[in-house]
């Protein structure tokens, strides 16, 4: 699910807090988005340690950087999934890279292909989670649930247009996982 | 949740068959393939070739699921037989609309029909469909990840060697800190009715075990309002208001705190409980020096500052374990380093307890016959603690003012770290506590119970 939204303030004020060198902020911090960060690593490299190791990164370099975070770029959650994104894939394509040149097996166009699909993967978990929750709970029930159109409006209930309109605009949003770039919001440096 | 196969790694499969999005919803169950009516699948072919995806493999339009079959509602089976007689004409507008509900294969069949006809005229939704399809293949249960407690700490630790703080959480704050934290993490798990699941809080009063049952919301309310005394000291507001707070013990404020509510706690009490624990750590962060002295009031004793988050950590701990039990996770010890700690402050308020449980008849008159002055050493039990975590502590038996003394050891126990804790948490009793015993009978019995007093609600 979703982290509850929290308004920019607390954004801002994180950021200020960070900067100052106030341990206990980068702990709240680790409690608010630690398993965001940890989830999106592992959903790209599919691996517990390598996951740990970008958690590691990802917060070392928010702490030593607070400053690259702009508040008016957007919420401080989209820049450290953005920053999350870049790290990860970029530690897997030097991962795969070194097995390639260790004579492992597959080419380099497989390589590129596999960055791209664990890259779309994670880009489309946080899509999924960031979504409006109205559209997520229509995916859910069409999805996972089964349930058609109808049964979904019923069960939301909203219109049947509505429920369509849901759907669609659900599956484009997650559809934006394969275009390239960071997810929206991004912007974070590494 | 779905079953699985063929949903995750679907999307622009590398194996080059130009199948890229095929299987993409319900791959796995009984729901794909075979759509009923003919017409579905010829629709589906119109749209093949029409176009390209992103690395430019000619992709084919997957089949959808049939919407309803295998659920046994009703409403397919009439749709179907229409769509086999008459077949629906929509216009492109409302097919458009469709085209979310078609790829996730929850429209009538009737409609899919109908959309796919479409889309063998209309390349705009043809491109649309394609994209929407390939978007259902990245659809995939979430898989619920443990994140590991300990990489909190991993993840502060590595950070501050590359840019120490300038405002640390003072060492005696972090197992509060952790502990918390650890808690969280196990709150974050646990689902809506688990918050009510039944638990029996248990501790040691004079001779006895005694307990109290609650809930696992109860129990998060009772330590927000003990908490509530180290918030209150340091001067962040008090979550007991009015008359309740009046109640100056740990267990009368849980008591007034449960009373004062019409309803039962729920899992809303983890955000208010959650941010005291966050706004505790950031004020002793600051005013950490000089505040660590500062006297916690419990009602009926006091405790330095420090001593009080380390009471508080120990707690938490095992309250946390208390919920754990209840909601049947694992839990496990805090890190050795704060266990350490936990049994030091045990180990240091001692023989502070054993006196006051000599002044009401609890324990065997020592002090009486063994005069010690303040600051000389006195009888002494050596307590060891074996495991992770654990150390030795000479515990003065007949005043609180008496220094341990090795030369004037009377007795020797040896108990395991955890084992120890579950003792001073009043969840083990004092007969039944697996200690290793040598030497004074009456001593190490004085110990073991004095140790089990100082669990409270």
């Amino acid at each position: 699910m979703a982290t509850k939204d929290a308004p920019p303030r607390w954004d801002r004020k994180m950021q200020q807090r960070l900067a100052r060198g106030e341990a206990a902020a980068l702990g709240e911090l680790y409690d608010r988005f630690g398993s965001l960060v940890h989830s999106l690593a592992h959903r790209v490299l599919g691996d517990e340690s390598a996951a740990d190791g970008i958690t590691r990164e990802v917060f070392a370099h928010v702490w030593e950087h607070p400053d690259a975070y702009d508040p008016k770029q957007g919420p401080l959650r989209s820049w450290v999934a953005a920053l999350t994104h870049r790290l990860a894939v970029r530690r897997l394509r030097a991962t795969e890279t070194a097995a390639l040149a260790q004579g492992g097996q597959g080419s380099t166009e497989e390589l590129e292909r596999k960055v791209r699909r664990a890259s779309v993967a994670a880009r489309a978990d946080y899509i999924v989670t960031s979504m409006p929750a109205p559209l997520r709970a229509a995916l859910e029930l069409a999805y996972f649930q089964r349930r058609d159109y109808r049964q979904t409006a019923v069960d939301l209930g909203v219109t049947e247009d509505e429920a369509r309109r849901r759907l669609r605009l659900g599956l484009q949003l997650l559809s934006t996982a394969h275009d390239a770039g960071a997810p929206p919001g991004a912007g974070g440096g590494a | 949740m779905n079953d699985g196969s063929g949903n995750g790694g679907s999307v622009n499969d590398d194996d080059g068959d130009g199948d890229g999005v095929r299987g993409g919803p319900g791959g796995s169950g009984g729901r794909s393939g075979d759509v009923p009516g003919g017409g579905s699948g010829e629709g589906a072919g119109g749209g093949s070739g029409g176009s390209v995806s992103g690395e430019g493999e000619p992709l084919r339009i997957p089949m959808p699921r049939a919407s309803v079959e295998d659920t046994g509602r009703p409403l397919p089976e009439l749709d179907a037989a229409e769509s086999r007689a008459v077949p629906l004409v929509l216009e492109h507008r409302v097919l458009k609309a469709l085209l979310g509900a078609w790829a996730l294969a929850a429209c009538s069949a009737a409609e899919t029909a109908a959309v796919e006809e479409h889309l063998g005229e209309c390349g705009a939704c043809a491109d649309e469909a394609l994209r929407l399809r390939g978007a259902v293949g990245l659809l995939h249960p979430v898989e619920p990840l443990d994140l590991d407690p300990g990489l909190r700490t991993r993840v502060l630790s590595s950070s501050f060697d590359r840019r120490p703080p300038r405002i640390p959480v003072p060492v005696w704050a972090a197992p509060y800190d952790a502990e918390s934290a650890r808690l969280d993490a196990l709150l974050q798990d646990i689902g809506d009715a688990e918050w009510h699941a039944p638990v029996r809080l248990r501790w040691f009063e004079g001779e006895g075990p005694t307990s109290r049952r609650t809930t696992v919301a109860g129990v998060i309310a009772h330590l927000l309002t003990v908490d509530g005394l180290v918030a209150a000291a340091l001067g962040l507001g008090d979550p007991l208001t009015g008359e309740t707070a009046k109640a100056l013990t740990p267990a009368s404020r849980t008591e007034a705190y449960w009373k004062s509510s019409h309803f039962p706690p729920t899992r809303s009490i983890r955000s208010p409980w959650r941010e005291q624990t966050h706004n505790i750590v950031r004020t002793v962060s600051f005013t950490g020096g000089t505040t660590g002295k500062l006297a916690v009031s419990y009602g009926d004793f006091e405790l330095p500052l420090h001593d009080a988050m380390l009471d508080r950590a120990f707690e938490c701990w095992v309250h946390a374990g208390d919920i754990a039990e209840a909601v049947d996770y694992p839990y496990d010890p805090p890190s050795p380093r704060y266990l350490n700690r936990m049994i030091d402050l045990a180990a240091r308020m001692l023989p502070v307890v054993l006196a006051d449980r000599r002044r009401h008849g609890l324990a065997s008159p020592g002090g009486g016959r063994h005069l010690v002055g303040v600051g000389e050493p006195g009888r002494s039990l050596r307590l060891e603690i074996e495991g992770h975590g654990g150390g030795e502590w000479l515990i003065a038996l007949d005043s609180p003012g008496a220094v341990g003394s090795a030369e004037r050891e009377v007795a020797h126990i040896a108990l395991d770290g955890v084992e120890f804790c579950q003792l001073a948490a009043g969840h083990v009793s004092p007969e039944d506590a697996a200690a290793g015993q040598l030497g004074d009978r009456e001593a190490i019995r004085d110990v073991l119970f004095a140790t089990a007093s100082l669990s409270r609600m």
